[in-house]
């Protein structure tokens, strides 16, 4: 079934009734060739490249839930590639380019909208590092744009230009970001892999490694032994837990971070608008309602929900900078389990084991790097090489000291 | 969550720091041989367990003790909470 809009009105016409499942239910067969284990985002896409990209044929991905379950269900959904250090910007530069295409490439409406963001200034020096990082973000061939005070004011007047504490001095554009539909990512990549032989193998769980001699055979799972020649693990927040089972430690602690949305509205807000001085970050969904967060909660957590201090630190910081959110009712509000990792940077790697893989690490900011994790994961597992944007996301970067700190705040997760 | 301090009792937790692991208080031995491999584990590899997990937490906007908290982080329940000098008498060696 192809999606088109001759498509689309033919159904409208004839009661819906042609649509058909987006993808098969099948059972595991005994062996692979490659295992992917999380139906997330990062899953899927590795699964769809290897099959779309990199021509494998016997892949299949297990996730122990549902579909999307995971964090690519609950997060916010901004993407964009407005990173400062050479480990990072081109990646993520190459992931806002994989976007703009993933609609054409997937024949799904991913509901992708480059409706920009904007990342506030507040002080002179924050001025000096956002033209620092613009420079570093066109020299990568990203877009950016230093925006004054008086144009900002014209795109976004409904800021608070004159808080005490936080008076805003302009911004910093990046007018190719935006947002896309979480559930709609999951969906593409899940029916083009599928749609390419990949089996997608739901509810169920990974439970263990089979290894021998030092190389990977396969995994346990709740629906039995699967054998596989690699297994690639991209898990999100369950990485510690997953990795363990391989006798693994990680440079990663869990931790929750929560989101807020509200009641349904006209449209108000045009893009993505980040007050890093305040911690708050907000967009409006094409459904109305006004999407935003904050900080995490700070310690390690496996709960999938938050507490209430940094409910209110959030909202908070949305009264300082737009007091009229104040009038919108929330409706609800959430926790997602991440990964935090020691320089807040991900890890796509090989591990020490012969035929294991690790994709994770990816902190609050994993959703922008969907495309491009699974691109440069499909890369690592069909030619053993990492992607030339990747080469940086190695687990021996912190005994070397090549960490990749976008903060700079050093080892503590709860910083980043 | 409230934390319940033994000299204090029960303390908000957002009068404290949160610092991780509580095993960063077994700090490797600088002199052996394999210090800068030991190190490099010391200060970037965590357990991380989904259950029980004891942690530092630091009484800044109070006493300013260090304590170890036992914790489930899979429910934020908050089961037993020792000043670390207790713990481990003469501090982080
Ligand atoms: C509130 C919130 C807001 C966020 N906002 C943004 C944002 O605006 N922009 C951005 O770029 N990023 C954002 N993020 C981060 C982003 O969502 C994540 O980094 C990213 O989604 C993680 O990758 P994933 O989609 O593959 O993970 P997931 O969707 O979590 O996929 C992992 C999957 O693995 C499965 N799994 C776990 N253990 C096993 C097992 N043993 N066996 C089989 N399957 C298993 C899970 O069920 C899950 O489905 C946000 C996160 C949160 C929580």
């Amino acid at each position: 079934m192809t999606f088109s809009g001759f498509k689309v009105v033919k159904e409208a016409l004839t009661g819906h009734k042609g649509w058909r499942p987006l993808w098969r239910d099948p059972d595991p067969k005994p062996a692979y060739d490659i295992v992917i284990v999380g139906g997330g985002g990062h899953g899927l896409a590795t699964a769809f490249y290897l099959a779309h990209t990199f021509g494998e044929l016997k892949v299949a991905v297990l996730e122990k839930g549902w579909l999307g379950s995971g964090n690519i269900g609950r997060n916010t959904t901004i993407i964009r590639s407005n990173y400062l250090l050479p480990g990072n910007e081109p990646f993520y530069e190459f992931s806002m380019k994989l976007w703009e295409n993933l609609e054409q490439e997937t024949n799904f409406n991913s509901m992708v909208s480059q409706r920009g963001i904007i990342n506030l200034i507040h002080t002179d020096g924050q001025r000096d590092a956002y033209r620092r990082r613009g420079n570093a973000m066109l020299l990568a061939g990203a877009d950016a744009r230093l925006l004054g005070r008086d144009e900002l004011r014209q795109m976004v007047p409904f800021l608070n230009y004159d808080n005490p504490r936080f008076p805003i001095k302009g911004g910093l554009m990046q007018s190719r970001a935006g947002t896309a539909r979480h559930d709609g990512v999951v969906w593409g990549y899940a029916r083009g892999a599928d749609q390419r032989g990949v089996d997608i193998i739901q509810n169920c769980e990974v439970t263990g490694f089979r290894i021998e001699g030092g190389a990977v055979q396969g995994v346990e799972t709740s629906r039995g032994y699967i054998g596989a020649k690699k297994v690639g693990v991209a898990v999100a927040g369950n990485s510690s837990r997953v990795m363990s089972m391989a006798g693994m430690r990680l440079p990663i602690e869990s931790h929750v971070l929560q989101a807020f949305v509200s009641e349904g509205l006209k449209p108000t807000i045009p893009g993505v608008i980040t007050f890093g001085a305040g911690h708050f970050y907000v967009s409006q969904s094409d459904k109305g309602g006004l999407v935003f967060g904050g900080d995490i909660d700070g310690y390690n957590s496996y709960a999938q929900r938050g507490n209430l201090p940094v409910v209110e630190d959030v909202i908070e910081g949305g009264m300082a900078l737009m007091p009229m959110i104040g009038r919108a009712r929330l409706l609800r509000a959430w926790g997602g389990v991440m990964d935090m990792s020691m320089d807040g940077s991900p890890i796509i790697d090989r591990t020490d084991i012969d035929g294991l893989y690790f994709n994770g690490g990816w902190c609050y900011g994993g959703f922008k790097a969907t495309p491009a994790s699974g691109y440069a994961f499909a890369h690592l597992l069909a030619t053993d090489r990492p992607h030339e944007t990747a080469t940086a996301y190695r687990f021996d970067r912190f005994a070397r000291g090549h960490v990749i700190d976008e903060k700079g705040v050093g080892a503590q997760p709860n910083l980043h | 969550m409230l934390i319940p301090h033994p000299l204090l009792g029960l303390r908000d937790a957002q009068e404290f720091t949160y610092l991780g692991d509580a095993s960063l208080m077994q700090r490797p031995d600088p002199t052996r041989d394999d210090a800068e491999e030991a190190f490099a584990d010391y200060v970037f590899l965590r357990d991380n367990p989904a259950g029980v997990h004891r942690e530092l937490w630091f009484h800044e906007a109070g006493d300013r003790s260090w304590l170890v908290v036992t914790r489930d982080t899979t429910t934020h329940e908050i089961l037993g909470a020792e000043l670390a000098s207790d713990v481990k008498p003469g501090g982080a060696q």
